[in-house]
Order: structure tokens, then C-alpha cells, then sequence
């Protein structure tokens, strides 16, 4: 067995109860996986959502994550900030399968997969859904079609190639749609749509996916001041039924989402706490809100 | 079912289809059978023409679905082409055994090299459905093993067709040899006949024609099946964003091998219909500009419509046999004259054009999906596509 996870023990975690409490989880996660008690196992695997262990990468000898360890609850909203190379979306690409990083593993829920072992496509079958910075969509598929290829299911060559949408598939479609506000214009190309509604559109892609853990990169870049509005709203209604995770850039974004904050600096985890305590840090405050 | 099938195409659609297919089948045979002096009879002459073209057509519709749908510009689909036709070849080198100019039982090219027996390679092909089989799953074997490579190596854009061009090349330059078993330059021809009936009466040369017009609408149904299904989605969507649609649990790989290599056994059909109706097949039919012309046809019929590269098969092929025989020296002025107008003002080629032109009559932008999903053509005429691909 791995090491035990701890995360990083600085002055904004340790004083947080949220971060002190998900250590003792992280104990009894471990405990209970020596005893391999079968119902109590269930109960820890329903509190943590992602694992993050010791995860560095480097890119000929730059340290773009260093020693990274993160724990994500379930149904928790984190939000990471942190100033530009502070190795964000580098740790996106590690969880997603993109960069394999140099050391570290990830887990999901149980321990059964390490995630920097695995392809892209079977990190986003397991249940970890990612949006880029820039809205990604296919633009010569229709909304409703974008949805489709995101709907949880098989995979396969072959399944695809016979496959139809079944009527609970349909209704999934729908109230996807419905719920990022496209049902609308679901017959239009998503090249077409604009800036904002392709970002929901992803969105909805990513609800469509079904997964366990979201990852969201800057969700709100470029957009106006109502469509920001919108999409916090839509950000706390995703967490609570899965875990979401989100970079962002704009402050006041985050302050108006967050519960708990991760910052990372030149790799590494400076501070992790309630917003408030995070804008209090007095090392955050150097190197990021400051400025 | 009956809903499935309206997603291939509308009514109208069907309609269209079921003329064009009995044109082919049963319009032109028909026309071949009367008297000469009658004004729209077909000359026997343009029978293995007409052939030759549609054999074309299939092999157009195989490019289209891999570079139209899935972005993969080939340049070495002549490769599979003249595989299957090869495959054709020895079956019926095997069938004229004694009949050759040497009366051996060997091809004549292996006793014109003093050669003492058949190569093991050449053992079965004298049976038509080992030929058969063979013709196909050798150049699909090929393409799902280079595919495999490549793909999964996330090889792609012009490196990937610089790799295809190369690896025809070379194929070429294998086949030159005599040593290769294969008639070396002279490749293999003399063909005397097929499954017991003589290649030169009429006859025969109308079943072969028939046969590639079957053929022909029995591959454009299958592709249609495929690009309207969801893996149809899946190919398009990897053609515009295969890194978000690996994000969204494709294994993009899988889906481009298995593109791939139906491409390449549709093309090794088409070159084994091919072979009997022309006669010979020799190594010059997998030199690069083969393969190169191939990408022109579809190019101008217009990518990822399946009905446009048939079009741009059937129209510069015609286009060709009149004008090689009319201007010999002008052709290939004209073909790239032709490339480059299509490629700067029509972006999405012929049919992009008609297409169009329906769609300003029409012009009703958002229509609700599902139940009146706009078929492919149209779709493939969204204003923005420009950008599409290689």
C-alpha cells in the first residue's frame, strides 16, 4: 500500500476544519482498506472522490508540479486559483490522462485504478469529465447531436455502429439541455452558437457524460457579466451530486462560488481553505491576490 | 427500421437513389441490347468503360469516408486498389493454366523467368472464393495492421498521408521486381477467362459491368449506413476535435483503424471488379499520382457527402476518356486547372454547389432535429466549413 496521503500542512489548512477533517477520512480510508471491511469500505470510498498523491511533473527539469498532494470530497466545489505557470491546468492534463506525470498517482473513489496508468478515453469512461479554457464542442454536429456523443455508455466500435437512442437516452438528452438553457437550439450547428452558449453547451456535454468528478477550466473567461452569473449558479447546482473542481482566474468568480480553495504557486500547493481564511493568508496574499 | 432507413436520406432522397440505381442496373444494360442504328443505344465498346468508371466511383466513396468523415487525407488508397486487383489477377492466371502462349500450367511470366513451380503464395487462387476472400482480407489485414501503427502513434495531417505515399511507393517498387512473383512490370494480363465464360464476349463484359454497378450502390448503402449511424458522429466529431472526443471516452484510435480498413477492402473490391474489364494490372497502378487523383475526384464532388465524390469519380473520369483522346496534350492542364478553381471557389466542391442553391430556395436554418434531421449533404453545406480536415 501507498503511502497515506497528507495534505499539505500549511498554516491555511491546518487551521481549516474541512481540511483537518478530510484527514482523518483519509485514516480511516486507509484503516478500513487493511481490514478490507466490506460495508465500511463503501462508506469511505462515498467520501472521497479523487486522490492526488505526491504528483510531480516536470518539463526538461522545470518542476510544473512538485510534490502535489490534493484530496477531493465528494460533492464538493474546490475551486484552485493561482497565478499564471502556477501549474494548474498541469495537473488538469495529469488527472485527465494527457501528461503522465514523473511521479505521484491519482485514484478515483476506491483505489482500484491509478489514473496516470490509463488512456484519456478510459479516464473519461471511469467518470472524470474535463472542460477546457477554450469551449471545445464539434461544430459541424448539432446541440442535440454534441449531447449525444457525450451521453454515458459504450464506448465500442461496433456498439456505436448499431446503436439507436433509447427512450430513457432521450429523455437524459432533454434534460440536459434543459438544464443549461439550449433546448432551444438544439437543432442548430454548435460552430454556430456563440462564445457563452458554446461554454454551456460543454457543459452540458460534460452533464451528459455523467461523470463522478468535473473538471472545469476557467468556465467564465469571456464572457459577460449575466452569462457569469448564470454559470455560477449552474456551477453550485452540479456540486453536491458530484464532486467539481474549478480553475479559475476571476477573483471575483471565485469568491462568489467557492467553499474551499486550493492555491497553487510554482507548483505547489501554497494554501487550502475556506475563501475567507485563503484571502487572509498572508503568503497568498504576496504572491497572487495582492498584486 | 423504416425510421432508420429515412435517416440515410428523406423520400426525395430515396427517390433519387432508386432511379440513379436502376439507370445503372437495368436502364444501360438495356440500351446495350438494342440494334446499333437505334439513337440511345450503348456501343459494346462503352460497357468495360462505364465499368471501369464505376469501379471508380466505389473506390471514391471508400476515399470519402475516410478523408470526408474522419479527416485522414490518404495518399496510398491506389495501394489497396491494385491489391485487390492483383488478387483478381492470379485467379485468372490460375483459371488459364495451359492456355498461356507456353502451354505450362505456370502463368507465362514464370516460365519466360525459367521458374520450376507456382510460388506458395499462388496456391488457391484458382478457386473463386478463396480469390475472393483473399483479394479482400490481404488488403485489409495490410490496412488494419499499418492502421494499427499509425494511428495509435497519433500520426495525422499531411505526416500521416506523406507515410501512406511512402508506403505505396514502396509497394510499387516491390512489385517491379520479377523476383516478387507478380509479372514484374508487365504485371499480369492475357486474361482469358471468368468463371468459365471468355472475357471478350459481350456478354460477359455486360455481366462484369452489372456486377460493378451492384457493387457500386451496395457500397454507397453501407457507407451511408455508416456515416449516419452514431459511429458516423463519432468519425466527424474526431475529424474536428479528436483530443475532445478521446476526452469524451472514444478510444479515437479504434474508430479510425476500423475506418481505415473498411476503406481499404471497399478499394480492394473496386480494384478486383476493375481488373477483368481492363484486361491487365501491373504495378503502375499504385504510382503516387494514382492515389493523388483519387483525393481530386473527391475534392471536387465535395468531401463528406459520399454522393459528391461519386460525382467527381464519374465526371473527370469522363471527362478524361474525352479529353486524353480529343486534346491528348491538354488533360492534365485542364484536371489541375479544374483543382485548383474547385479548391479555391468551391470549398466544398460540386455537390457543395447544388446543394446550395437548393438551400437558398429552402431557407429555413433551424430545423428541429430528430424526426427532419437535415440529411448529410446539407449538413455538410453549414456556412462554416470551410476549415474542414487534412
Amino acid at each position: 500500500m501507498s503511502a497515506q496521503p497528507v495534505p499539505e500542512t500549511d498554516s491555511g489548512a491546518t487551521t481549516s476544519p474541512i481540511a483537518s477533517e478530510a484527514s482523518e477520512r483519509t485514516l480511516n480510508g486507509d484503516l478500513i482498506e487493511t481490514v478490507a471491511d466490506g460495508p465500511r469500505v463503501q462508506v469511505a470510498s462515498q467520501v472521497v472522490a479523487l486522490w492526488v498523491e505526491n504528483l510531480t511533473v516536470s518539463f526538461d527539469g522545470f518542476k510544473a508540479l512538485n510534490d502535489v498532494t490534493l484530496l477531493l470530497d465528494r460533492g464538493e466545489l474546490r475551486c484552485i486559483i493561482g497565478p499564471n505557470g502556477a501549474g494548474k491546468t498541469t495537473l488538469m492534463d495529469c488527472i485527465t490522462g494527457k501528461t503522465r506525470p514523473d511521479s505521484g498517482s491519482v485514484y478515483l473513489e476506491s483505489r482500484l485504478h491509478n489514473l496516470t496508468e490509463l488512456s484519456e478515453c478510459e479516464i473519461a469512461q471511469l467518470g472524470i469529465g474535463r472542460k477546457f479554457q477554450r469551449p471545445t464542442v464539434f461544430p459541424q454536429h448539432t446541440v442535440y447531436e454534441n449531447c449525444e456523443l457525450a451521453l454515458a455508455g459504450s464506448r465500442g466500435v461496433f456498439h456505436s455502429l448499431f446503436s439507436r437512442l433509447s427512450k430513457k437516452d432521450k429523455e437524459r438528452i432533454d434534460q440536459v439541455l434543459e438544464t443549461i438553457g439550449l433546448a432551444d437550439l438544439k437543432g442548430r450547428m454548435a460552430g454556430l452558437l456563440s462564445h457563452g452558449h458554446k461554454q454551456w453547451l460543454e457543459i452540458g456535454m460534460l452533464l451528459a457524460l455523467d461523470p463522478k468528478v468535473l473538471l472545469i477550466d476557467e468556465p467564465v473567461a469571456g464572457m459577460t457579466q449575466p452569462e457569469m452569473e448564470r454559470t455560477a449558479e449552474l456551477m453550485q447546482r452540479l456540486a453536491g451530486e458530484r464532486t467539481v473542481v474549478v480553475v479559475e482566474h476571476d477573483m471575483e468568480f471565485v469568491r462568489s462560488i467557492a467553499r474551499k480553495v486550493t492555491v497553487l504557486h510554482e507548483g505547489r500547493i501554497l494554501s487550502e481553505g475556506p475563501m475567507a481564511e485563503i484571502q487572509r493568508d498572508p503568503r497568498v496574499i504576496e504572491v497572487y491576490l495582492g498584486t | 427500421m423504416r425510421e432508420r432507413l429515412l435517416q440515410f436520406h428523406g423520400r426525395r432522397g430515396w427517390v433519387v437513389l432508386a432511379v440513379a440505381a436502376a439507370v445503372l442496373i437495368v436502364l444501360v444494360p438495356l440500351l446495350n441490347s438494342l440494334p446499333r442504328s437505334f439513337p440511345l443505344s450503348v456501343p459494346d465498346y462503352l460497357i468495360p468503360l462505364l465499368g471501369k468508371f464505376l469501379c471508380y466511383g466505389i473506390m471514391a466513396i471508400a476515399m470519402d469516408l475516410v478523408w470526408g468523415y474522419t479527416g485522414i487525407l490518404s495518399l496510398g488508397h491506389a495501394l489497396f486498389f491494385a491489391l485487390g486487383g492483383y488478387g483478381m489477377g492470379m485467379y485468372l492466371m490460375r483459371r488459364m493454366a495451359g492456355e498461356g502462349v507456353y502451354r505450362s500450367n505456370l502463368p507465362d511470366f514464370m516460365v519466360f523467368l525459367d521458374w520450376k513451380q507456382l510460388p506458395w503464395y499462388w496456391h488457391g487462387f484458382q478457386h473463386f472464393g478463396f480469390a475472393v476472400a483473399m483479394l479482400l482480407l490481404v488488403p485489409g489485414l495490410l490496412a488494419l495492421v499499418f492502421g494499427w501503427f499509425a494511428f495509435r502513434s497519433r500520426i495525422k495531417g499531411v505526416y500521416l498521408s506523406i507515410v501512406t505515399q511512402a508506403l505505396t511507393f514502396a509497394a510499387m517498387l516491390l512489385f517491379f521486381q520479377n523476383a516478387t512473383g507478380f509479372g514484374g512490370n508487365n504485371g499480369l494480363t492475357d486474361f482469358k477467362h471468368l468463371l468459365g465464360r471468355s472475357l471478350q464476349s459481350p456478354s460477359t463484359k455486360l455481366a462484369l459491368y452489372i456486377a460493378s454497378a451492384v457493387a457500386l450502390v451496395l457500397t454507397y448503402l453501407l457507407c451511408r449506413f455508416v456515416v449516419t449511424s452514431k459511429l458516423g458522429r463519432v468519425l466527424t466529431a474526431i475529424r474536428d476535435a479528436e483530443l475532445k472526443t478521446r476526452f469524451c471516452g472514444y478510444e479515437s484510435t479504434h474508430y479510425k483503424v476500423f475506418v481505415w480498413t473498411l476503406s481499404a477492402m471497399l478499394c480492394a473490391l473496386a480494384g478486383a471488379l476493375y481488373v477483368p474489364q481492363v484486361g491487365i494490372i501491373n504495378p503502375s497502378e499504385m504510382q503516387p499520382s494514382n492515389s493523388i487523383e483519387l483525393a481530386i475526384w473527391v475534392a471536387v464532388g465535395g468531401r463528406g457527402t459520399l454522393v459528391g465524390p461519386l460525382l467527381g469519380a464519374l465526371l473527370l473520369n469522363g471527362a478524361k476518356s474525352y479529353l486524353t483522346a480529343a486534346f491528348p496534350s491538354a488533360w492534365l492542364y485542364v484536371l489541375g486547372g479544374i483543382f485548383v478553381l474547385v479548391t479555391l471557389f468551391l470549398p466544398r466542391g460540386v455537390l457543395g454547389l447544388l446543394t446550395a442553391a437548393r438551400k437558398r430556395k429552402a431557407a429555413s436554418p433551424d430545423r428541429p432535429v430528430e424526426a427532419e434531421r437535415p440529411a448529410p449533404a446539407e449538413r455538410g453545406a453549414a456556412p462554416e466549413k470551410a476549415t474542414v480536415s487534412t
